[in-house]
């Protein structure tokens, strides 16, 4: 068997820096983040003008921000659990079939590099600028809770906000490989981002639904089997699976997030704060969850791409 | 042009996963700061054979050396050593020209001066040094091709592979792109491997050429080899001399000659088994004409790749 020579890595560092460099002038990643931060804003600045009133009533001050809705506006972490996923999708969706259509592709691998380390470098690329935008989010949310609320966040809301920050990004990740998959799959990026938005709302919108109908039909006619089988079913999707994580870290007191008997409940002190390791338990599951299929999407695209032909 | 051989093809075969056999038993090999046409048709296997020659594309049988190194397995030491240039050449069109070029000079390892020192050496060989600080977006199809050959020459290359340089390009360009490959070989001591489907614009340049048809090499050698071992020995004379009228009679008899074309009131496409020139140009002067022009003119490669094409289909 032949051993590679030369390190795997070389050249990962200059694709990593200009797919940052590119990201960081890129028009419609310059839109996006208007939109989050206008959205962002207004939702914080409502949840803001409502937990006023209760300051010094509640030792979860800073994550109630986060969740906190009043109509017509949502809360920030709806706006978040919407808008990253596109995010994600807008980065990714012309990763690899731009260099096809730009004709760039033979020029940068005919250079001293593998082939697997465009795509290393790509990923690492949006991951570091995803990572920065939802960093900067998550300290202008953190930066404004104390100036509108005069109260400095706790350690444990630190952490909390923070494994939040993680799991978005991940959630993130996750929707920018879905891009970049498609992207090597299809030449024309139109279709390619066309084709990982409508699998995002699949999972948003239809997958909910869907997942009922199938639990119904497989249940069996018990009720209890039936509402496992639709937790089973609807965990599926990145966005339930999403939205039940940052609950369980934004909201100490959820206590479960699959079915729960009576008898399970017995001797349970209702609506005190877990603590901040017992909620991590709680999603556990979820993140290994998402950790498998950023690999497995990752793995999927790295096979496909290396079965690529470059000549355009 | 040296003796070292630098680049070298064995029985070198690709099949696609459809069945389609793109290359087809190929061997060939190149020698020092020699300039190579590898030249057919659009779909010949040409731009297949280079991708396997720069390790992009495995072969499906064969082997490929380059400069003692088999691109596939030992790509990065192959790459830092041969320059490319696609025939679909692309630039980041919203980077500048200079940005464009640093980009892929970062994946050689080179410092920023060393970096900077040479992409301005490369830009200004190329003529572009007015325009290095503008978008891509705003150059013509033929500065693009320049600005690919600068890419090139900043890596250094010991062999360049050059896939359809002259595609898209107007003649006066071409000229000018053809005598920048023929200085660079001279000044560089660089080894070209040019493909083409323009095969006379080519051949000006090419030391040797192969010609490809159907992923096969037909024939090979250089044009005036290749000229000789598909029409013989046989050799053109264009011949213009004023004077007489029934010169086409007095050049018809003489030895060696075995046909006379006219092919205007004062010249002669003569058709001869050698190269009788000065028995020409003796008879014309007994006859009282006056010379003006004697030159020998050789069959064009489309010609050559005609007739070679024509053998190979026959086969």
């Amino acid at each position: 068997m032949n051993k590679r020579e030369g390190s795997a890595l070389t050249g990962l560092k200059v694709i990593w820096l200009k797919e940052m460099q590119d990201y960081a002038g890129n028009i419609r990643m310059i839109i996006l983040m208007l939109l989050i931060i206008l959205t962002a804003g207004a939702s914080m600045y409502v949840a803001a003008q409502t937990l006023r009133s209760f300051v010094g009533e509640d030792s979860f001050m800073l994550l109630n921000l986060f969740t906190i809705s009043q109509d017509p506006i949502p809360s920030f972490l709806s706006f978040i659990s919407f808008l990253v996923p596109l995010t994600g999708i807008a980065l990714g969706f012309d990763a690899i079939n731009s260099e096809f259509q730009n004709r760039t592709l033979g020029r940068v691998l005919s250079q001293p590099i593998y082939r697997d380390v465009l795509l290393f470098g790509k990923a690492l690329g949006a991951v570091s600028a995803l990572a920065i935008i939802l960093l900067a989010l998550w300290l202008l949310v953190i930066g404004c809770a104390m100036l509108f609320l005069g109260v400095p966040p706790s350690g444990e809301q630190i952490a909390r906000a923070f494994a939040f920050y993680v799991v978005t990004l991940l959630y993130a990740l996750l929707w920018y490989l879905v891009g970049m998959m498609f992207s090597i799959i299809f030449r024309q990026s139109a279709v390619s981002a066309l084709v990982a938005i409508a699998l995002w709302l699949f999972f948003m919108i239809f997958w909910p639904m869907i997942s009922q109908l199938l639990a119904y039909a497989f249940g069996g006619g018990d009720s209890f089997q039936t509402a496992k089988l639709e937790v089973v079913l609807g965990r599926i999707s990145p966005y339930r699976l999403y939205t039940e994580s940052a609950l369980a870290i934004l909201n100490p007191s959820t206590r479960s997030l699959g079915v729960v008997l009576f008898s399970q409940l017995q001797g349970a002190i209702m609506g005190s704060a877990l603590p901040f390791g017992q909620s991590m338990l709680l999603i556990w599951p979820h993140f290994t969850a998402f950790m498998a299929t950023i690999i497995l999407l990752f793995a999927i695209a790295y096979v496909l791409f290396q079965r690529k032909e470059i000549r355009m | 042009m040296g003796n070292e051989i630098v680049l070298s093809v064995s029985h070198l075969s690709k099949q696609y996963r459809k069945g389609v056999k793109a290359v087809d038993d190929l061997s060939f090999s190149l020698k020092e700061g020699e300039i190579f046409g590898l030249l057919g048709p659009n779909g010949s296997g040409k731009t297949t054979t280079i991708l396997m020659l720069l390790g992009l594309l495995e072969s499906t049988e064969g082997t490929v050396e380059v400069l003692g190194h088999n691109p596939f397995r030992t790509p990065l030491v192959v790459k830092r050593q041969v320059g490319y240039m696609p025939d679909a050449i692309g630039f980041y069109e919203y980077m500048t020209a200079y940005e464009n070029l640093d980009y892929t000079a970062r994946f050689l390892g080179l410092d920023a001066n060393e970096r900077e020192k040479r992409i301005k050496a490369s830009i200004a060989k190329m003529r572009l040094t007015d325009r290095m600080h503008d978008k891509v977006k705003t150059y013509s199809h033929g500065m693009k091709r320049r600005l690919g050959l600068a890419e090139l020459l900043v890596k250094e290359p010991r062999i360049a592979i050059l896939d359809e340089p002259t595609q898209g390009l107007d003649p006066q360009s071409i000229r000018e792109f053809l005598s920048l490959i023929t200085s660079l070989r001279d000044s560089e001591g660089m080894t070209f491997l040019l493909s083409s489907h323009q095969l006379d614009e080519v051949q000006s340049v090419c030391d040797r050429v192969g010609l490809f048809s159907r992923g096969k090499l037909i024939s090979f050698g250089s044009v005036d080899a290749l000229g000789e071992e598909h029409f013989g020995k046989e050799v053109l004379i264009d011949l213009q001399a004023e004077g007489k009228d029934d010169l086409e009679l007095l050049l018809k008899k003489q030895k060696g000659v075995i046909g006379v074309d006219r092919q205007g009131d004062n010249h002669y496409l003569v058709t001869a088994s050698e190269d009788i020139r000065p028995i020409l140009a003796q008879q014309v002067f007994s006859a009282g004409c006056n010379l003006t022009s004697l030159e020998m003119k050789k069959h064009s490669l489309n010609e050559i790749y005609q007739l070679a094409y024509k053998e190979a289909s026959n086969e």
